[in-house]
């Protein structure tokens, strides 16, 4: 029973990740009508961004106080970062809490990093075959790795969570069961995930913004016809796709260590909750990426693998091939979008 | 006729360009055995897979999992039977062949992205088996490798043990360095032959309608499932033969091979190359191989080196903006050479060639010869 709550937790944890790429992923393809195989950059971005700004945070002061003495008999150098030095404790949290604060820093970058790309690239592209935008996301999504890495290195950078949130809780003990631990991080990052999903789906169900923008996703040309500038508020849809996926990636640092290739190695897997669950649908992604998620932590069971041997390596792509080929659609895709 | 002879012109300027490569690839530095035995490897992976994308259209994201199943049945057959390459080969295209009918039959029931996503889940499949359930076919992680006490029945049967471990040779003739470029070099040329007569041939015709338009061929009355399928497997084995080649100029096969981002490179390749014409892929394959393995080397010394003729400030403002770009950087550039491609030259490097031909050459070789055009004078 334990177990099964911590895999199922796990699988949650997962999930939670695919998800917030693969509703970005969904929402570009089902409004532009574009297969983007940059999405996982764009979450590298965001993972990079907070590594950006804890690193900003850390900028050192170094104050010789000769109070104090090394055990050479010289003053002791002092390092404390410039936010500290300038305000006090506040600063100090603010060192503390560097990758929630992220977000914030996030968000402004990746509206611009993603409204930069649909009009500095993407828009040309959506005339011209899937293929082609494969292959050109694909080539954009390496120039972006390769200039991260040119930045950063090839090597993971750790990034920690707040102190407060470092540690482990007990989640049996919620439950009136005994010795499932859990790190707080993760069950910050499910909850946070949830948010996010919730506002986004909230955002194009119950705004008018978000009504024309589905109203878009059905019927383009109609809406163009009342006069709306569809164009703009699908610009405006990558980006928030982009806020998303980049957002995804700042909180996922302390769960992973990011570097460059973090991004394609999520890509592939989001790709397959996008078809899964149904391209240009939105729930669908979000069912898809929890239902993969769940299916793959509880794939990598011991019991599990002892009767199904190496079932936790191909389990989502096997779940994939057998959606595919059963339910054209996906499991939630709309009528008549790509179902052949 | 003349197309006939076209053809044949086309093909000898092909085999001697491929034979003389230790020649004309001197100058470039690239004209040792070991890259240019990766040329013609993946001249040969490339042309197979622009059988499938550019005649059918159909874009397989896992093609490498037909070059990693390939090299493990060389291996397999080196082990097995005997460090002659024929039964290696011939293993490897049974074996990818095979592999290639099974997973073409299941995704090419789909088309579009959902053919891409499906081969990349099967090719993705392959690989994690590779690395953990199939470690007794495999050997995971190490890779498969020769080993002195390897039964190798055929060759202990009718030759005495020599003592350490052999290498692969085609009837008694050892391929190392140069002999084991020259098989690859007759392969690829026999290769790029079959792929001709291919796209000549009316089977060819059908594949390219399919491309143009499935559901107008659907409606004439042509079930078009036969011909990707054959399309797919013919492709599947020329992955094969290429796998079966990089086992024998270094009989070692790891899952590596099989990973997605193999199945991105050799699609690179094409699309760098030109998709749809005939060399274009082996261009391709031969510009990324030489970035990877030549212009990767590139250092700060060799690039002062190469600007040393600028003034002095200049030369260190030039070496540092191109500095990102080579050595460590490579992949850099080839990102933005393949996104100005895609973006530029949906053609690739051949429609390059073809539209400064059409532009200097007075109109030669424009017009209805597209997908033969050669930047080499052929006609």
């Amino acid at each position: 029973m334990d177990q099964l709550i911590l895999q199922l937790l796990n699988g949650l944890d997962k999930g939670a990740a695919y998800a917030l790429i693969a509703l970005g992923l969904t929402l570009v393809f089902g409004t532009l009508g574009i297969v983007n195989f940059a999405h996982g950059a764009l979450f590298m971005i965001g993972a990079f961004c907070a590594v950006v700004f804890s690193r900003l945070l850390q900028l050192e002061t170094v104050t010789i106080d000769p109070a104090r003495l090394t055990p050479w008999g010289s003053p002791m150098e002092v390092r404390t970062p410039l936010v500290q030095a300038w305000l006090g404790d506040f600063g100090a949290v603010l060192v503390q809490w560097s990758v929630p604060l992220s977000i914030l820093f996030a968000i402004p970058v990746m509206l611009i990093v993603g409204v930069a790309m649909e009009r500095g690239l993407i828009r040309y592209f959506y005339k011209r075959a899937h293929a082609d935008q494969i292959l050109v996301t694909f080539g954009l999504a390496i120039v972006l790795q390769e200039i991260v890495k040119a930045n950063f290195g090839a090597n993971p950078i750790p990034v920690t969570a707040p102190a407060a949130l470092a540690g482990s809780v007990d989640v049996g003990g919620w439950l009136g069961l005994s010795g499932v631990f859990y790190p707080w991080w993760r069950l910050v990052y499910l909850g946070f995930a949830l948010a996010v999903m919730g506002l986004v789906i909230a955002f194009l169900r119950f705004t008018t913004y978000g009504m024309v923008v589905r109203a878009g996703m059905e019927d383009r040309q109609t809406v163009g016809f009342l006069g709306i500038d569809i164009e703009k508020r699908f610009t405006v849809v990558f980006g928030i796709a982009a806020v998303v996926a980049g957002i995804a990636g700042a909180m996922y640092t302390p769960i992973v260590s990011p570097n460059y290739h973090i991004g394609m190695d999520f890509l592939v897997l989001s790709f397959v909750v996008v078809v899964v669950g149904g391209m240009g649908s939105v729930s669908g992604a979000v069912f898809a990426g929890f239902l993969l998620g769940i299916l793959q932590s509880f794939a990598s069971m011991n019991e599990v693998k002892n009767i199904l041997p190496g079932i936790d390596q191909v389990i989502i792509y096997l779940v994939a091939v057998v959606v595919l080929l059963v339910m054209p659609r996906g499991l939630m895709g709309r009528k008549g979008v790509m179902e052949n | 006729m003349t197309a006939l002879r076209n053809d044949l012109i086309y093909l000898v300027v092909f085999a001697v360009a491929v034979l003389a490569m230790p020649i004309w690839l001197a100058p470039f530095g690239a004209a040792y055995p070991d890259l240019m035995q990766k040329f013609a490897i993946y001249g040969i992976f490339a042309i197979g897979f622009n059988i499938l994308f550019g005649m059918t259209g159909y874009l397989s994201f896992g093609h490498a999992a037909f070059l990693g199943v390939g090299s493990y049945a060389a291996v397999w057959s080196f082990k097995l039977l005997s460090m002659n390459v024929i039964p290696a080969i011939a293993l490897a295209v049974l074996v990818s062949g095979l592999f290639a009918a099974a997973i073409g039959y299941i995704s090419l029931r789909r088309s579009g992205i959902y053919f891409s996503i499906l081969t990349l889940a099967f090719a993705q499949m392959s690989y994690n088996l590779a690395y953990s359930v199939f470690t007794p076919i495999t050997n995971g992680e190490t890779g498969l490798q020769l080993a002195l006490n390897d039964p190798r029945v055929i060759d202990r049967a009718l030759f005495a043990d020599a003592p350490g471990i052999p290498r692969p040779n085609l009837f008694g003739i050892e391929l190392g360095g140069y002999e084991a470029f020259y098989l690859c070099a007759v392969i690829l040329i026999l290769c790029f032959f079959v792929a001709m007569r291919i796209d000549r041939s009316p089977f060819g015709m059908m594949l390219k309608a399919i491309k143009s338009n499935q559901t107008r061929m659907a409606y004439t009355g042509f079930n078009t499932r036969p011909y990707t399928l054959s399309a797919f497997i013919i492709s599947g084995i020329y992955a094969g033969i290429a796998g079966g080649l990089l086992a024998v100029t270094d009989p070692l096969a790891g899952a590596e091979r099989m990973q997605w981002t193999a199945s991105g490179e050799v699609v690179l390749m094409t699309i760098l190359g030109g998709v749809g014409t005939l060399v274009g892929p082996v261009i391709g394959a031969v510009v990324i191989k030489y970035f990877e393995n030549i212009f990767s080397a590139f250092h700060m010394a060799k690039l002062e080196d190469i600007f040393s003729f600028l003034p002095d400030g200049l030369e260190s403002f030039v070496v540092s903006i191109v500095s990102p770009f080579v050595g460590e950087g490579w992949h850099l550039t080839l990102g933005i050479m393949f996104m100005l491609i895609v973006v530029f030259l949906p053609g690739g490097l051949m429609e390059g060639a073809r539209r400064i031909r059409a532009r200097f050459g007075g109109g030669r070789g424009t017009g209805s010869k597209a997908h033969s055009s050669n930047p080499a004078p052929a006609e």
